[in-house]
């Protein structure tokens, strides 16, 4: 258990968390979302004692980090995939943080064995790929077999296999009753494997609330329609006592019915139909609508200067913003 | 609290793993080895042309641990890399997430790295002694004799203590780059230059390396007004040492990883 009380960092006048409470519960994967800039990465810092708050706390089983005697027994982190020292090799890299923790060095083996590392367990780390990098900071996760695992972005820079690999592994250590908080800024990453979602933007909590209500609350399914004749296809409808908006672009919605019973509704008044379609919005889309007033990088589409219409914006990057977040 | 014994062990662990800390070691060792008796074969080809005053004060206990001059350069760089390599490799944010107590993680750190470049010292300072003398022939001065056990056990301690300074130094920098583009032209140009002229000697007396180096004189030299004596000289360098090592902990306290 997790619990953040009021937790704020400041920058110089940049705020970067914002009085950030929430909690984080055993037996169950919590997403941790933002867009990037959000304040994600600071906040996992504070967490585990890097980075001092401004403000507020963080209680690890109602501890502060710091007074953890050896912490890799309580949480493991994955934070930054290259915090190794590339001339040491993968199992020596992993037993000094053993051994600081007092934790069996046959750990040590057991870790790698369990990323896949093993055959390359006695080469330098710098040779790694990104992806090897990741697995080798997941195994110094996971060396003090915690109760609590923290991964900061953890899918960056696998591949697929590697992507579904630890989408699995989050799951298994979830259901063996661990805590398990993993960041993301993709909300289709966190569909896949989170029961919980803790959303926030500028450093501000968004939103706290389990991944399925979240779905339930912000997936509006609808139905569109399409027709030469529309004012009559809109009166029968509403007629049949369903409710339909009409929508600039020629079509209408309507949330409460199933296409099927459209399609015949209309059949039934021989109306023609262009469209008959059923629509779901996006997690994504949930998402950024959410978020879209606290994003810190916008990518601006300005019409005057988009030489070719075709291709989509490049974002610019720092624009109306005076400062990078730093880490961020 | 974390255990110290398990810091120890770790840190241990952390130095004999990487290629950087045996080829730093080696080198100080070979460098002022191999300088100090090319220096003492050289003395003693060409004892007979020096002035009287140069062979009264000659000081064959000096001249054989002559090479820390270059040597203690890469003792620095050992100093410098042992917490440098923390910083940018990155690992610093891993080991602290391992031992969030600060005080004694860098403590751990800088006691076994600092154990390990005091024994270094002393076996470099008493081969550079041994090998010399032998090379001086004639001239040569034993471990017997007045004052020189304590000119040549403390070249070893001078070497060690040389390395924990710049493990200070590196923990404030946060960086080897920075951390050895201060020091080497400071140890190696700066201080030197200073000490050799009679205005600003007054200063750089006090620097730590012109005064942790008093303590390989066995005999006096009479041409510099240097106003304290050896065992002073290695206090002022302790206390160098003791200022900066303390400004890291402080600093490392306070500081975001």
């Amino acid at each position: 258990m997790i619990e953040l009380e009021g937790l704020t960092k400041r920058y110089g006048d940049k705020t970067a968390v914002d009085q950030l409470s929430f909690q984080v519960r055993p037996g169950m994967v919590t997403g941790f979302l933002g867009p990037n800039g959000a304040g994600k990465s600071t906040t996992m810092r504070m967490m585990i004692g890097l980075d001092n708050p401004t403000g507020g706390s963080v209680r690890i089983d109602g501890k502060h980090y710091r007074d953890l005697a050896e912490p890799l027994k309580y949480i493991g982190a994955l934070l930054d995939a290259k915090a190794m020292h590339g001339g040491r090799s993968a199992y020596n890299n992993l037993l000094c943080l053993a051994q600081s923790n007092r934790i069996p060095t046959s750990r040590v083996s057991e870790v790698l064995d369990t990323v896949g590392l093993a055959p390359v367990a006695k080469k330098k780390s710098k040779g790694f790929s990104l992806g090897m990098g990741q697995r080798l900071g997941i195994a110094s996760a996971l060396l003090g077999n915690p109760e609590i695992l923290m991964f900061d972005e953890p899918v960056n820079g696998l591949d697929p296999e590697g992507i579904h690999w630890i989408r699995n592994l989050m799951k298994r250590l979830a259901s063996e009753g661990r805590t398990i908080f993993v960041s993301s800024h993709l909300m289709s990453e966190m569909a896949l494997t989170a029961d919980h979602l803790i959303v926030i933007g500028q450093g501000k909590l968004l939103a706290d609330t389990s991944m399925a209500d979240f779905i339930q609350q912000n997936s509006r399914s609808y139905v569109r329609l399409r027709s030469p004749q529309q004012e009559r296809l809109r009166d029968i409808i509403t007629e049949a006592g369903i409710t339909a908006v009409s929508v600039g672009d020629g079509s209408i919605e309507v949330d409460s019915a199933t296409s099927e019973q459209l399609g015949e509704l209309a059949a039934g008044h021989q109306i023609v139909l262009h469209e008959l379609s059923p629509q779901r919005a996006s997690l994504e889309e949930a998402f950024m609508q959410m978020t879209a007033g606290s994003v810190e990088y916008h990518a601006h589409s300005d019409d005057s200067e988009a030489a070719d219409p075709g291709l989509p914006p490049a974002p610019r990057w720092g624009q109306g913003s005076t400062k990078k977040n730093k880490g961020a | 609290m974390a255990s110290v014994p398990a810091v120890l062990t770790s840190e241990w662990t952390k130095i004999r793993t990487v290629a950087s800390t045996i080829w730093t070691l080696l080198i100080a060792l070979v460098v002022t080895v191999a300088m100090s008796a090319g220096l003492c074969a050289l003395m003693k080809s060409n004892f007979s042309d020096l002035s009287e005053k140069d062979k009264l004060t000659f000081d064959p206990t000096a001249i054989s641990m002559s090479g820390m001059v270059l040597g203690q350069l890469a003792m620095i760089v050992f100093g410098v890399l042992v917490v440098g390599n923390e910083y940018s490799s990155g690992m610093i944010r891993t080991s602290l997430a391992a031992v969030p107590q600060r005080t004694t993680f860098l403590l751990s750190k800088i006691a076994v790295a600092g154990v390990l470049a005091l024994v270094v010292g002393q076996i470099t300072a008493f081969c550079s002694f041994f090998l010399g003398q032998a090379l001086l022939g004639d001239h040569r001065t034993t471990l017997g004799s007045e004052n020189v056990l304590r000119a040549v056990a403390g070249g070893g301690l001078y070497m060690g203590l040389i390395g924990i300074f710049a493990m200070g130094v590196a923990s404030i920098l946060r960086s080897s780059m920075l951390s050895l583009g201060i020091l080497m032209p400071l140890f190696f140009l700066v201080s030197p230059i200073l000490n050799s002229v009679s205005q600003t000697q007054k200063i750089a007396q006090y620097l730590p390396d012109q005064a942790g180096q008093k303590i390989t004189q066995v005999v006096t030299d009479t041409s510099s007004d240097v106003s304290y004596g050896p065992w002073a000289g290695l206090a002022i360098l302790v206390g160098w040492v003791v200022l900066f090592v303390i400004g890291a902990l402080i600093l490392l306290r306070k500081r975001d990883a």
